[in-house]
């Protein structure tokens, strides 16, 4: 006998559950704005320009000590992070004036200080990027978040109506906005790898959209005389093994780089975790019911054009 | 659906073979690989500088010290030009990106213009359009400005010529498989693997290298030199190994363009120098200015700083000399090397930085590897518990799609980063799904009622049209990621897009050749799914 994770005829009313499912939306969107807001993204060089040095030190070294260490050294105020576990240091510092020398003139102070004081201490890593180029990064990667985003909604309209653009962006824009809120509430680095998260959680939430918009379009071809609201729930309900069955492989693999991958993408893969735990609920509770409240009709429900023979089944 | 002729299983058969073929010199030692016949593949998977160790270093070049460098350039040309022409000229000076110049009897301004207009070169692309401008403003002067063109084509030839510089620096350090290449108008990118220290690769790339010997100006008064005050024709310079500051002519009596060696050696006192030999012009031009000036002093000029200033003893007739100072062996090296590889045509900028130690990058691929094989474990085990022998094809057709994945990425010269990592595991999932979609579409229709042969071929069929709104989809979003996103999306979605095209064809294609060789050949009349 097969593994079933869904069991075989089952039946939610997921449209019954929309106006719950569409204030626990609200309610994340706008925490996750909050957050946003209040707490902001822990930016890292890649956007804000700077210098980062990730340092692995023999022992956990104490955090306050070795910050006013760091600042001592007059290369301005430094952030310190730990990284993966308590022996590896993220170091943050602004990115020093002057010509090329100066970013190297700062590593090799900062680390002559930390071998003399920590001995054994290794810089595995450094990181810098100059303002200019950082702002071209955001750009780019607004760019990049926003005609991902464009390309979808066209490429549902073309493919379906523009009823299941519509909630299909709808549904996006909160997957990416509770990701980002997740972001702002843990501090984690927002870098660059995080925006290629974020256009992978596009893709995968789509994913999960797409095979649902699917399928209701073929019930409604198939079943004439049921209104939207059955139609949605069967199509929501048949694709449902198939939603959780993927999510869960998907999950699982990230599970396993999440723990035993590079500390590097940490970040990176927590954020895809959390996307498509976001994304599958907004695929299964959202994006379907709010096709009702856009209006889209089933042919028993829309008006019978001219010249069309319709069939009703009573 | 389910009917394959002869020729497409061949097809399929000889597709996959070949992917994985490609994917094979990765798992043998490099050495081994260079030793196997001619005829078999050897690109190997280009490993990126985060999983490898190694130094990135973005560089850019001040647009407008091209513009500046090139009017300077002008200078000399106008002062021949109008000595040519018979005209008389005062005030020859570049600022504000203009050079300018006083005619100073008006009967000869036609022609000195005239003459002027010689210098101009007309640009490629647009007919007509020359380098540079002449105008004459305010009766009698002469202003030469460069048009847009004319910048951009300066800038372009520039950056060519910085690029070979890098690259002849780069190769005396000895690294191997540097990347350099143009970003942009006016960026380069250097990568270099497996590099220890960066600094050294900085210090010789972040130099100009802009050798000049000048004339001391043994007139000027030393007080006004202390306030860097210099008199007319002449410039303040200071030392790179000492305080205070020396006055010298502007004009160079050379510069090291004219140099065709240079070496390591050691001075009269034994301590290291670099020696330089000119070519035969510049030798004799060096001849006779320094025949022209013994017991004068002279400076030797790197980058506007002065590194010595000796007097001449004696005219130095063979063209080659050597330059001492406090060097050490290393510094002395260094700038041999500088010399050699010839100045930059315009300064450089570093940017952005990226350096990684060798040991956190094989720490990355050990972590990569490992979560890698768990995840590809923990899929299997799902799909086999959950499809059955469905599950099993899916799973085979998985790990031909990693093998495919990699078979690509070498022959394509494509560079695996981190993010590629992470990509490559979504890829995975990407394939997971399409049979999922393939097997509950099966599952359903057997629910219905139907018989196994027609339950498998209305799965396939069904899940296909789906399957591909999907994936053209995330096509779509991984070719938006790869023109706009930078560095690491780029390495990302190389992997995405190739992964999705490659899970097509295993998940889709291979998947459902082994389910219809099955169905024809055990005819099985149930299905455990």
């Amino acid at each position: 006998m097969t593994l079933k994770l869904v069991p075989d005829n089952t039946n939610i009313g997921f449209v019954r559950l929309r106006y719950i499912a569409f204030a626990l939306t609200l309610a994340l969107t706008i925490g996750s704005l909050a957050l946003l807001g209040i707490r902001g993204l822990n930016l890292g060089v890649d956007f804000v320009g700077g210098l980062t040095m990730e340092v692995e030190f023999k022992a956990p070294p104490p955090l306050d000590t070795l910050r006013e260490q760091v600042d001592g050294l007059g290369v301005g105020q430094s952030a310190l992070q730990e990284f993966g576990n308590a022996r590896t240091i993220l170091v943050r510092l602004p990115l020093p004036e002057g010509d090329q020398a100066a970013v190297q003139r700062v590593v090799s102070k900062v680390q002559t200080d930390l071998k003399a004081k920590y001995p054994g201490t290794e810089i595995r890593r450094t990181e810098s990027v100059s303002g200019k180029v950082s702002g071209e990064l955001i750009q780019g990667g607004l760019w990049a978040v926003g005609l991902s985003m464009l390309a979808v909604a066209l490429f549902t309209w073309f493919r379906f109506e523009w009823h299941f653009g519509v909630s299909t962006v709808v549904a996006l824009v909160h997957d990416i906005t509770v990701t980002m809120g997740f972001f702002a509430l843990t501090q984690l680095e927002f870098d660059l790898n995080i925006v290629a998260a974020v256009l992978t959680i596009i893709g995968y939430s789509l994913n999960d959209k797409v095979v649902i918009d699917d399928r209701i379009r073929e019930n409604l071809r198939k079943y004439r005389s049921m209104d939207i609201g059955h139609i949605i729930d069967l199509s929501v309900n048949e694709t449902l093994p198939r939603t959780v069955m993927t999510s869960v492989t998907l999950i699982a693999a990230l599970l396993a780089l999440l723990f035993l991958g590079p500390d590097v993408i940490f970040g990176f893969t927590a954020a895809m975790v959390l996307g498509i735990v976001v994304g599958t609920y907004s695929s299964i509770f959202v994006s379907s019911s709010l096709l009702i409240s856009l209006g889209v009709k089933s042919r028993a429900e829309a008006p019978i054009e001219r010249g069309e023979r319709v069939v009703r089944a009573k | 659906m389910l009917d394959f002729p002869a020729w497409k299983v061949w097809l399929i058969a000889l597709v996959s073979a070949l992917c994985v073929g490609l994917a094979v010199p990765n798992f043998f030692p490099e050495s081994t690989v260079n030793n196997w016949p001619s005829f078999l593949p050897k690109s190997r998977l280009n490993l990126g500088l985060d999983l490898r160790g190694g130094s990135h270093l973005m560089l850019e070049a001040e647009t407008s010290d091209v513009r500046k460098a090139k009017l300077e350039a002008l200078e000399d040309s106008v002062r021949t030009e109008l000595r040519d022409a018979k005209a008389p000229f005062a005030d020859l000076s570049t600022a504000n990106e203009r050079l300018s110049v006083t005619i100073t009897d008006p009967t000869t301004l036609d022609r000195a213009v005239e003459a002027l207009r010689k210098l101009s070169s007309p640009t490629q692309g647009l007919t007509g359009v020359r380098d540079i401008e002449v105008n004459v403003v305010d009766g009698n002067r002469i202003v030469i400005t460069e048009t847009d063109a004319g910048t951009a084509e300066a800038i372009d030839s520039a950056m060519a010529q910085a690029v070979e510089v890098i690259r002849k620096r780069i190769d005396e350090l000895g690294t191997r498989e540097p990347t350099i290449v143009r970003q942009g108008t006016n960026r380069i990118v250097v990568q270099v693997p497996g590099l220890q220290d960066p600094e050294a690769l900085k210090a010789l790339i972040g130099k100009t290298a802009k050798l000049e010997f000048k004339l001391v100006d043994i007139a000027a008064d030393p007080a006004l030199a202390a306030q860097g005050r210099a008199p007319a024709g002449s410039q303040v310079l200071g030392f790179t190994d000492q305080p205070g500051a020396i006055v010298v002519k502007r004009r160079a009596i050379i510069t090291g363009d004219q140099l065709i060696d240079a070496g390591l050696t050691t001075d009269q006192n034994g301590q290291p120098a670099a020696s330089f030999r000119f070519d035969s012009n510049g030798g004799r031009k060096f001849a006779k200015a320094t025949q022209d000036n013994v017991g004068k002093p002279f400076a030797i000029i790197l980058d506007n700083k002065v590194i010595s200033a000796p007097n001449i003893n004696e005219p130095i007739l063979g063209g080659s000399g050597i330059i001492s100072g406090s060097f050490t062996t290393e510094s002395a090296n260094n700038l041999a090397i500088l010399l050699r590889s010839g100045k930059l045509p315009v300064e450089l900028k570093v940017v952005e930085e990226r350096t990684v130690g060798p040991d956190l990058g094989a720490d990355s691929i050990r972590a990569g590897t490992i979560a890698g094989i768990v995840a590809v474990i923990a899929v299997s085990l799902l799909m086999i518990l959950t499809y059955g022998r469905f599950g099993i094809y899916a799973v085979l057709a998985l790990i031909l799609n990693v093998f495919m994945i990699l078979g690509l990425m070498s022959v394509g010269g494509f560079t695996l980063t981190l993010p590629g990592i992470a990509g490559l595991v979504l890829t995975i999932g990407a394939a997971v799904d399409a049979n999922v979609l393939i097997n509950e579409r099966i599952r359903e229709e057997r629910r219905k009622g139907k018989g196994v042969v027609q339950s498998v071929e209305v799965g396939f069929r069904d899940a296909t049209r789906t399957i591909w709104d999907a994936n053209s989809l995330n096509i779509i979003v991984a070719i938006i990621m790869f023109l706009f996103g930078s560095g690491p999306i780029k390495g990302f979605a190389v992997v995405l897009a190739i992964g999705i095209a490659t899970s097509v064809f295993t998940a889709v294609t291979v998947v459902r050749l082994m389910a219809s060789n099955w169905l024809r050949t055990r005819r099985p009349v149930a299905l455990a799914i």
